[in-house]
């Protein structure tokens, strides 16, 4: 590596050839504020048009202002970031982003976490020296996502993660000059488009152009109803993220304060989507044991590899793009579907209940999860199995809206029967857990020995696109693991190719997982703050007495008293599922 | 076969003709008919010979004689000399301001013929359909000698000794341009023929592909020996579909002679070219969106570096040049480098290919050598301004570049001089504006362009340039502010400074030129709330003279809106809340008591 | 292929047998009387009517018995004068005709091209070419 010299501010800086100004300036201590840029190492997201000319700055000798982060260091380059000339245009150009933007602050979804927001108000604007007409285009809400590009800064964020991340292709910009924004093909709705609703563009968004749709209100209306049982399930990557909204440190774990706080907030009952994640284990579990054996006994119809299917926007990914492959992955629905197909049934019966009198919530990392529920399969007679998932962000509006202060909260456990869950279940949260959980059952269902170190470390990490070989007692198993859609894709070609040496592969949609999801408190672009929430789902793995899901002792129960084993045919009826093919474009209307 | 022993050309261009022309040949021919040369003489007017300076000016054919400002008064003296005599009349002839001797023959005054034709040597002299007629004129030459007795580096020196620079704006110098490409080291390298011209009213580069394709195919083609591509891909804009018609005939027929293809001139040498269509985008004219445009992204800007010589279509080396750049190519080598460094200036050699528009009375297409003044373009070439008006600005560098004013005719035209002037070269649009121009609402014009063509990426251009039409809007609709002038200043400066690509780091200089050059104009627009040029209707107002009105009525029957009011027989009265200005009532007036104010 | 170019000596031959061949072309039937006319075909000039005075030109010419050329070539660069017409007679220089709707074409017919009388609106060469600089 070429090393440079150059100065920043009359300061001499060292870098290695290839750095930008932007981060050259960030190692001695200078800040130049950006917007658009964003960029995340380990998820190979990197988001520099050099579009909003907000990190502009002075290079001598230059003609123009230069963008910081998009402007590679030079050997002996003077650069200088405050002058009068930079601090004018800078502000010059922030005046002109917010001339176009709908001055709504006080109601907005984003308010508090928006960085034009924030940038303004670092930058001490007070006033707007340039007004005119503003853009607008017409609102879009889909199930899981809400799109007001009126506040759409042209940042691209949305667009690099869809399109270089995600692959799914499904933002662009359209149109030009002052009208362009972005928006799908044709400037459809996402609902007409093959968008998974994995909500990454959301997760990036820097105002509130893209938002959740909210759903806390429906959730208050089914608690105050005197007719119904209000059922409440948590996604494990929630509790690892739940206290940063609450301005606890990333990687706090807030399980038992989030128990209580879902108590006081009236839920009848408050279980563990964890433990619906060990029951994910039983029927994946065996089901890929199944066809394991089959193909190893020499049946040519088995499909290998078998795919993971908890991820409802990876499912709908590839219902979308590699249709011809949907008997590929395994049937069994997602922890969150079989909670409430189980909530529903088993549930509702020990409570002498109808199905029509409960109502199950989810809390989700996800938004696809949003979408997920209302699939039309997983309702019985218009009853959706999970009424309403909300996010980790709707979660904490609904705890600040009841006024409970969090931080104070004493912790409490989750009821039975369905709150009981092992480390094999919280690690489901990050990329890597679900095949960890499954090797952790497959290996003692299939070897018949006790598993002794249940940690497989080398499916840990926050890597794209991982392999790794298991013994099984001496058969070699091969494990792929992808996270991003993007990784996914190249491991589903492979398999398309018929190049695949997996046995089995994970596949999460979200960069790190689920505790990456679109529904989690923003992460503004700091990886280090996934890192620190995947730490936190291993350490309540490891804090965990029962790390393996079939030795779950109400899951064994739930067998025993209700669904017989698994793949059972009732098993089937209540816990797998089936895929659709659909098309890569909707018909336009 | 002609039966007239002279012909007596008397220049009917509309400068001469200011300057008494027709009557002077009406004199010539009372003379001619006076001394019964009727059958010997033929008089005639023709078109603009290219000398206004010195006009009119009258030449005697066959013996070329060439006289300069010539009055009526001199035509029985010419007459009588010239013609019955056989002597010329020394004091009409010209004096060479240098040598200070007379020049008789018009041969020998090639330094009147203000244009020197390089990039437009074939277009108007050969079939473009017809490759017999390009090979006649040397063409393809300059390819054969290069593939057989250069070598890419030498022939990357003789471009760069030329001091060729790039036609399409920029300026920059082509052979570092070639040597950069040649020096990214890759299996696949790309010539790109930029071919996306997009100035409002410029036609340089398509008069070129419709006038001689062919050039440019062998200038694509030595491009690529030079950098080492095999593909040539033409970006052309579908609303071109003659020049891409006589483009795809160019290539057929080139392929068929061995001109393109594999092992040209038997070299070894391997090369093709395919044409891409433009959707007609101004932007994709910036080479980068040109790129993203063929690669079927959307047609907008990265920032540069990393060059297209680096990492350019499909990620590999590519060399774009603009039509023009290419057509010179040829000549390069045919002629040698030093010839062509020796046209235009030191900085700025060879020629310049202009679209002369607007209010000047030769429009038209020409090319100049470097360093030739505006004066000269807009005045000898062009004939001076329509309807004997006075000059007032030139817009020079399409959309995107300033307005010179009378104080900058004199001034060189080359890439330095202009950009130093508010202006730059840009493609070569020229357009020329007279006292009836509002420049407030020229700059709004430009704006309106840019606005439409700004590809929404970076912010200052996206809605900065919003911004900038708003005000100037507002400033034509009278209701500006002085503020709104501070305001305009430093949003343009700011722009300039901070947009991404070219588009948008240029499209301020037409409202930065003019603020700069007539800042009382605008100053009239928001202080007084006037527009000097009348060009403002939201400032005009009509009144009546109450002096001259006789109360005919005819203005209030015509007026659409029924602002006007009065009776009969006394002097009438136009409601300035209620007229839209259309003007019917001044037209109507048959008394000029109607004036705009 | 035989009509392929395989080096820059063929080329040149190519070259001058192809000005010899337009020449002889010209020359081969009655030279003194072979007119040569170009017409300028740009975009411009089609707009503005080129294409109907050629085929009036092509037309006329062939009916009077006038041995004449009619080609088409880019642009001349007059478009304030467009349609542009240049004749070039046996012997003379070639002359340029601005605004040659049919009416002057039929005017530089009858009077330039039969009678060798020049008419008004002649376009004097205002440019040098690379030839003679």
């Amino acid at each position: 590596m070429n090393i440079i010299k150059l100065i920043i501010d009359d300061k001499p800086v060292v870098v290695e050839q290839g750095t930008t100004i932007l981060e050259a300036a960030k190692s001695i201590g200078i800040k130049i504020p950006s917007l658009c840029y964003m960029k995340m190492d380990d998820l190979n997201f990197e988001n520099k048009p050099g579009g909003c000319r907000v990190c502009v700055i002075e290079v001598e000798g230059r003609r123009n202002l230069a963008p910081a982060c998009k402007t590679e260091c030079t050997e002996g380059m003077v650069v200088k970031t405050h002058t009068v000339r930079v601090i004018n245009a800078r502000r010059t150009v922030v005046e002109l982003i917010l001339s176009d933007h709908p001055a709504e602050c006080l109601t907005c979804a984003k308010s508090g976490e928006c960085e034009l927001q924030e940038l303004a108000q670092n930058l001490g604007i007070r006033e707007i020296h340039y007004t005119g007409e503003q853009s607008h285009y017409k609102g879009d809400q889909s199930p899981a996502i809400i799109r007001e590009m009126d506040k759409c800064i042209m940042c691209r964020r949305c667009e690099t993660i869809c399109n270089e991340v995600q692959t799914v292709g499904v933002l662009s910009a359209v149109n030009r000059g002052f009208e362009s924004v972005v928006a799908p093909a044709f400037e459809m709705d996402l609902d007409h488009s093959v968008c998974t609703y994995c909500g990454q563009c959301v997760a990036v968004c820097p105002t509130g152009a893209l938002t959740e749709r909210d759903y806390t209100w429906k959730v208050i209306e089914a608690l105050v109803d005197p007719q119904k049982t209000v059922v409440v399930q948590t996604a494990p990557a929630v509790r690892a993220a739940l206290g940063e909204a609450f301005g606890m440190e990333p990687g706090t774990l807030v399980t038992g304060k989030m128990v209580s706080a879902l108590k006081k907030l009236g839920f009848d009952y408050v279980f563990d989507t964890d433990f619906a994640a060990d029951l994910t284990i039983m029927e994946e579990g065996t089901e890929f044991l199944d066809r394991l054996t089959r193909y190893l006994d020499g049946d040519k119809s088995v499909k290998l590899p078998i795919l993971t299917s908890c991820c409802p926007a990876w499912v709908k990914f590839f219902e979308h793009q590699f249709p011809e492959m949907i008997d590929i992955p395994s049937t069994a629905k997602s922890p969150q579907q079989m909670f409430g197909a189980i909530a529903k049934s088993y549930f509702a019966k020990k409570l002498n209940k109808k199905r029509e009198d409960l109502v199950v919530v989810s809390v989700m990392p996800c938004l696809a999860k949003k979408y997920e529920c209302t699939r039309e399969e997983f309702a019985i007679n218009g009853d959706a199995d999970v009424n309403v998932s909300i996010t980790t962000r709707e979660l904490a509006r609904l705890i600040r809206n009841a006024n409970i202060d969090f931080a104070s909260l004493d912790d409490e456990d989750f009821d039975q029967p369905l709150g009981e869950s092992t480390g094999a279940g919280v690690i489901f949260g990050t990329t890597g857990g679900v095949i960890e959980a499954a090797v952790r059952t497959a290996y003692e269902l299939h070897t018949g020995k006790h598993l002794e170190k249940v940690e497989f470390e080398e499916l840990r990490g926050m890597e794209g696109l991982r392999k790794a070989t298991v013994d099984f007692d001496g058969m070699k198993l091969n494990i792929g693991i992808a996270h991003g859609l993007g990784n996914a894709r190249k491991l589903l070609e492979d398999v398309r190719a018929g190049k695949s040496e997996f046995h089995a592969i994970e596949i999460m949609a979200c960069p790190g997982g689920c505790i990456g999801g679109g529904g989690q408190p923003y992460h503004h672009g700091n990886v280090d703050i996934l890192k620190k929430r995947q730490k936190a789902i291993y350490r309540e793995d490891a804090g965990k007495a029962i790390r393996k899901s079939h030795e779950n002792p109400f899951i064994q129960e739930l067998y025993s008293e209700f669904l017989g084993r698994p793949l059972s045919d009732l098993s089937h009826e209540l816990l797998h599922t089936h895929y659709f093919n659909r098309k890569k474009l909707s018909e336009i209307e | 076969m002609a039966k007239f022993k002279y012909h007596v050309l008397v220049c009917g261009g509309t400068g001469c003709r200011a300057s008494q022309s027709e009557t002077i040949a009406a004199n010539i021919k009372r003379a001619v008919a006076e001394n019964n040369l009727a059958n010997e003489v033929q008089v005639i007017k023709t078109g603009c010979f290219g000398f206004c300076e010195k006009g009119p000016v009258v030449k005697m054919v066959p013996d070329n004689t060439f006289y300069v400002q010539v009055t009526p008064g001199d035509a029985d003296e010419l007459v009588l000399e010239h013609l019955v005599k056989g002597r010329k009349v020394k004091r009409l002839l010209y004096v060479d301001p240098e040598t200070h001797t007379a020049v008789s023959d018009s041969k020998h005054m090639d330094f009147y013929k203000k244009q020197l034709r390089i990039a437009l040597r074939n277009c108007g002299f050969i079939d473009p359909e017809n490759i017999e007629e390009y090979i006649a004129r040397d063409g393809y030459s300059a390819l054969g000698t290069v593939l057989e007795q250069y070598s890419p580096e030498k022939a990357i020196e003789v471009v760069k000794a030329s001091g060729l620079r790039g036609r399409g704006g920029g300026g920059f110098p082509t052979g570092l341009k070639w040597e950069l490409t040649r020096k990214s080291k890759a299996e696949q390298k790309f010539v790109v023929c930029n071919a996306d011209e997009g100035d409002p009213g410029a036609f340089m580069d398509r008069s070129i592909l419709e006038g001689d394709p062919h050039s440019v195919l062998e200038a694509m083609a030595i491009c690529g020996y030079c950098i080492g591509a095999d593909k040539g891909l033409i970006y052309i804009r579908a609303e071109y579909p003659l020049a891409i018609k006589r483009l795809k005939i160019a290539i057929e027929q080139a392929r068929k002679y061995g001109f393109l293809g594999n092992d040209i001139f038997g070299s070894g040498f391997n090369f093709d070219v395919t044409i891409r269509y433009g959707a007609g985008a101004f932007v994709c004219g910036e080479e980068t969106a040109l790129i993203h445009s063929m690669e079927g992204k959307r047609g907008e800007p990265t920032v540069k570096p990393p060059f297209p010589a680096q990492c350019g279509y499909q990620g590999k080396p590519t060399n774009v040049n603009n039509v023009e750049t290419f057509a010179n190519i040829p000549v390069i080598f045919l002629k040698g480098a030093d010839w062509f460094s020796n046209i235009g200036t030191p900085k700025s050699p060879g020629t310049k290919v202009f679209a002369l528009a607007g209010k000047v009375n030769n429009v038209g297409l020409i090319e100049v050598p470097m360093g030739t003044t505006l004066r000269e373009v807009i005045f000898d070439i062009g004939g001076g301004i329509k309807s004997g008006k006075k000059f007032k600005a030139v817009q020079t560098g399409g959309p995107s570049g300033g307005c010179l004013t009378e104080k900058h005719l004199d001034l060189p035209i080359d890439y330095e001089t202009l950009v130093a002037n508010g202006s730059m070269m840009g493609s070569g649009g020229m357009i020329v504006m007279d006292e009836d121009d509002c420049m407030v609402s020229v700059a709004k014009f430009y704006l309106d362009f840019t606005v439409e063509e700004s590809c929404g990426k970076c912010s200052p251009c996206r809605i900065g340039n919003k911004r900038l039409h708003e005000l100037l809007d507002k400033i034509t609709l009278g209701q500006g502010e002085e503020a709104d002038l501070s305001r305009l200043r430093n949003l343009a400066t700011v722009i300039k400074d901070t947009a991404l690509c070219g588009l948008g780091q240029t499209s301020p200089n037409p409202v930065l030129s003019t603020l700069d050059n007539f800042p009382e104009e605008y100053e009239a627009h928001v202080k007084e709330g006037k527009c000097p040029a009348g060009q403002c209707r939201a400032l005009m107002q009509y009144v009546i003279d109450p002096n001259l009105c006789v109360g005919c009525t005819l203005c209030s029957r015509v007026c659409p809106v029924d602002a006007i009011s009065g009776s009969k027989k006394t002097p009438h009265f136009i409601n300035s809340m209620v007229c839209i200005k259309c003007g019917a009532c001044m037209e109507k007036c048959k008394f000029g008591a109607i004036s705009v104010q | 292929m035989s009509d392929k170019v395989r080096n820059l000596q063929e080329l040149r031959n190519l070259r001058d047998e192809l000005k010899g061949r337009l020449l002889l072309r010209e020359k081969s039937k009655a030279p003194e009387k072979l007119v040569q006319i170009k017409v300028s075909m740009a975009t411009c000039g089609i707009a503005s009517g080129a294409r109907e005075t050629m085929s009036y030109l092509i037309e006329e010419l062939d009916q009077q018995g006038v041995d004449a050329i009619v080609t088409q070539t880019g642009c001349m660069g007059y478009c304030y004068a467009e349609p542009t017409i240049e004749v070039t007679l046996p012997g003379e220089k070639p002359v340029v005709f601005g605004h040659v709707d049919t009416v002057k074409a039929a005017e530089i017919i009858e009077k330039y091209i039969k009678k060798g009388e020049l008419v008004d609106g002649i376009i004097p060469d205002t440019y040098n070419t690379i030839d003679n600089k």
